[in-house]
């Protein structure tokens, strides 16, 4: 079969550098499958081994340190018929080391090559997570501080499905490429190799040497039996072909007349648990039903269950330009935790805001018209008490009325989820 | 009419989806999270891919890799999640990769307040990148722009092949809104130029032009990418002829097109002195106050910029010509007055920033340009 190197830019290498083998190997592993240029895309890294791009006549993908997995799994999502080769070497499997991690778990059909030679040849020899901690290498005595790292062993607990090491000597070479090609899923050969320019100058390594410290190890001959499964792009397509398409959101109808003849600013004082946000979004969808512009700001803390929960919402028949409340119309204030966080709007409040209080919660002084209610003697559990505030708006037709309200919990709840509120809302009395 | 209750980070989704994205990739964070929770809803069952990346590196790879193997790619993050992005979108402007990232900000510096919003990587999104190029940065006021200027920012990075930003901030991203969907003027969608040429170079540019033609990886013709400093054949160049042109090419091409994409509202009196410049949601206070101000007979002008990067020059100094003071006005510490001051070296300009995690109010915009 055709050879896939381009003649015009053979390898440029150190003299003895086992890279070479390794390029010759690929390019015979890929002539083997009949391969053409157009079929593959050689994803490469940096480093030494960052070349081996350009010694291919495939299609070709150079980025940063450590990474390459990363354009892979882009371009095997987009491409899913082209086969994927990772060139990296052992500087690039550390850096990159959360990526392997991930390609591992995830399984994506591509052929990681690492070109492992136990140092950072380009930069002048230092040591890589691969280094051994006897070796001399250009980062002083550092190396022998820490262990290396045995990447099978990582990518086989990490659930690779296909690990396999061996010698850029070993003259099965192309064979071990062409099998991890073929694989069907995230296949790695771990590739050992002499680094003549750097490794080697200060460093006693052969092709013998590294046959005896592969054989003393454990064997990694292909397919991990423990990791086999669906391969990650043919279970992504599977799993999303039978997802139903999403419409764009639909609008809502302008249906009813708006109470107020101008911006209306409400704010929802309460705690987690007291569907203070969904009180909002009902709010504003009602606001909607009258053909109003709003806008609608949550605050609550990170750990969602606890604390402050603030709505906060304007309706306005007019484009909604600041939407920052300055001087709420209504306050709705059922919890403490919210009311302290919004302390410092009250002194500015005058009788024309309304403010519906809980019984029990303290508020700042204000001169605004308080509306005191005793919930808990009514009845009231205390995830309703928003939604029995916005049906006292309603029924005094302050910022909505009872059409606009019931409208929205159509919208906003189904079944006996909707059943309930209407009956809730049904039954206030002012 | 008929209207919508959405996010303005949902916008963004729905944006990059009538714009014909097809990849999405990014990693949780709070103010830009719902971005991804959208699209996970609506891009797979339309035949979209979106992925969860193990950090904002690798999503800013995997969009890299899709973008160039054909598909109009996004991701979004914050301030935090740029940092990371930042060796990536260097790579994104050097070789050309279209790619539209939208930066949800909050308040900084490092992981800051995660709910709070502030406009404090508006220098960040220029500079953040080694070699110092252009890129664009466009800036939504309200949930419609959400949309538009996603559209916009799609069209831009296809045309110009390039890094596009989408500036939000947590006040828009988070804050819900009522939008008529339907009635959104949206513009004609432009897909990058496929090349017809027989002996494709990835980065060769036809005379007149300045934006090599696309091909994907993995199509018929072999395509060559390079993080590295190219010749148009896409393999690594050592001649300074060569690189320097590349160079100047990489800037020229977005600066000298500036003024078909200075996107902005202005609002400009005759009779008045002063002129506001601000951008983002601070647009929406300013608006509240010129409008009072007009109706008191002491009229404002007011120049919202939404193109933000490169500097829309010509912009600015047209709707600065008759001010005598300008005002500008910033959810940071002063960011973009630098450039302000910069184009107007004949006018006062003066800055009120807030980065308090609280929006700037109409009554401290009247009472910085009352005091003065
Ligand atoms: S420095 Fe080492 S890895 Fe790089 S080309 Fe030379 S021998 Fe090969």
């Amino acid at each position: 079969m055709n050879s896939l190197l381009n003649t015009g830019r053979p390898p440029v290498f150190c003299p003895g550098c086992s890279h070479e083998r390794i390029t010759k190997a690929l390019d015979k592993a890929l002539s083997n499958m009949g391969l053409s240029g157009e079929n593959v895309v050689i994803v490469s890294d940096i480093g030494c081994s960052g070349l081996f791009d350009t010694f291919f006549n495939t299609h070709a993908f150079h980025g940063i340190h450590g990474r390459a997995l990363t354009y892979a799994a882009g371009i095997k999502m987009a491409k899913p018929d082209l086969n994927v080769i990772v060139t990296m070497g052992d500087g690039g499997l550390g850096i990159g080391g959360a990526h392997l991690l991930a390609a591992c778990r995830r399984n994506l059909n591509l052929t990681l090559l690492i070109l492992n030679n136990f140092n950072f040849g380009m930069t002048g020899g230092q040591f890589s997570v691969t280094t051994p901690p006897e070796a001399q290498v250009g980062s002083g005595f550092l190396n022998r501080l820490e262990k290396p790292l045995d990447v099978c062993d990582i990518a086989r607990s990490a659930g690779a499905p296909y690990v396999a090491r061996c010698s850029s000597y070993s003259g099965d070479l192309p064979d071990e490429i062409e099998k991890a090609v073929r694989f069907d899923g995230f296949s790695i050969i771990d590739i050992w190799g002499i680094c003549p320019g750097r490794y080697t100058k200060r460093n006693k390594l052969t092709p013998q040497i590294i046959d005896e410290s592969l054989a003393g190890l454990s064997s990694c001959s292909g397919i991990v039996e423990e990791n086999k499964r669906i391969e990650y792009g043919h279970n992504y397509r599977e799993i999303s072909s039978k997802l139903k398409k999403v419409a764009p959101p639909g609008g809502i109808r302008a249906e009813f007349i708006f109470p107020e003849s101008d911006r209306q600013e409400v704010m929802i004082l309460g705690s987690a648990g007291q569907r203070i946000i969904t009180s909002g979004d009902i709010l504003c969808i009602a606001g909607i039903t009258a053909g109003l512009n709003v806008t609608q700001k949550n605050d609550y803390n990170i750990t969602v269950l606890r604390g402050p929960s603030i709505s906060e919402i304007i309706l306005s028949p007019d484009d909604i330009g600041y939407s920052g409340i300055e001087k709420p119309s209504v306050i709705i204030a059922l919890a403490q935790e919210g009311v302290d966080r919004r302390r410092y709007v009250f002194s500015d409040l005058d009788e024309s805001t309304l403010i519906i209080k809980a019984a029990g919660v303290d508020i700042p002084e204000s001169r605004a018209t308080m509306l005191n209610v005793d919930f808990k003697t009514r009845g009231i559990k205390s995830q309703d008490w928003a939604l029995v505030s916005l049906a006292i708006l309603a029924k005094i037709k302050k910022v909505i009325n009872v059409d606009m309200l019931n409208a929205s919990l159509k919208l906003v709840f189904r079944e006996t989820v909707l059943e309930s509120a209407l009956e809730l809302v049904k039954r206030v009395e002012i | 009419m008929s209207l919508s209750l959405l996010e303005g980070n949902e916008a963004v989704a729905w944006g990059a989806m009538t714009s014909g994205c097809r990849f999405f990739a990014g990693y949780p964070i709070t103010p830009a999270t719902t971005i991804f929770n959208t699209l996970l809803r609506i891009m797979p069952p339309a035949g979209g891919i979106c992925l969860q990346g193990e950090d904002e590196i690798a999503s800013m790879g995997y969009c890299l890799g899709a973008s160039m193997a054909g598909l109009k790619s996004m991701t979004a993050t914050s301030g935090p999640g740029i940092s990371l992005y930042s060796e990536q979108i260097s790579f994104a402007i050097g070789s050309e990769i279209p790619l539209v990232i939208v930066n949800v900000q909050r308040l900084g510096p490092s992981t800051g307040s995660a709910t709070r919003g502030a406009d404090g990587d508006i220098n960040f999104m220029r500079w953040g990148n080694s070699g110092g190029l252009p890129v664009i940065v466009l800036a939504p006021v309200d949930i419609k722009d959400c949309f538009v200027l996603t559209m916009h920012a799609f069209n831009l990075a296809e045309e110009f092949r390039c890094p596009v930003f989408l500036a939000s901030n947590k006040e828009i991203a988070m804050t819900k809104e009522s939008i008529d969907l339907d009635a959104v003027e949206k513009p004609r969608i432009i897909d990058r130029i496929q090349s017809k040429e027989e002996n494709f170079l990835p980065f060769a540019v036809k005379e007149g032009s300045m934006i090599p033609e696309f091909l994907p990886i993995g199509g018929k013709t072999l395509v060559r990418q390079t993080s590295s400093t190219h010749g148009a054949d896409g393999y690594i160049t050592t001649d300074p002829g060569i690189i320097s042109r590349f160079q100047n090419r990489l800037k020229n091409k977005l600066e000298s097109a500036i003024d078909s994409f200075s996107f902005h509202a202005s609002f400009i009196e005759e009779n008045a002195e002063t002129l506001i410049i601000t951008y983002g949601v601070t647009g929406r206070a300013a608006k509240v106050v010129i409008d009072e101000q007009k109706k008191a007979g002491k009229p404002l002008s007011l120049l919202i910029l939404k193109t933000l990067w490169p500097v829309p020059e010509n912009l600015i100094r047209d709707k600065a010509k008759n001010a005598k003071n300008v005002f500008v006005f910033e959810m940071n510490m002063g960011q973009y007055v630098c450039e302000i001051e910069r184009i107007l070296p004949d006018k006062k300009v003066k800055f009120f920033g807030r980065m308090d995690g609280r929006l700037i109010t109409p009554r401290q915009i009247m009472e910085a340009i009352s005091n003065e």
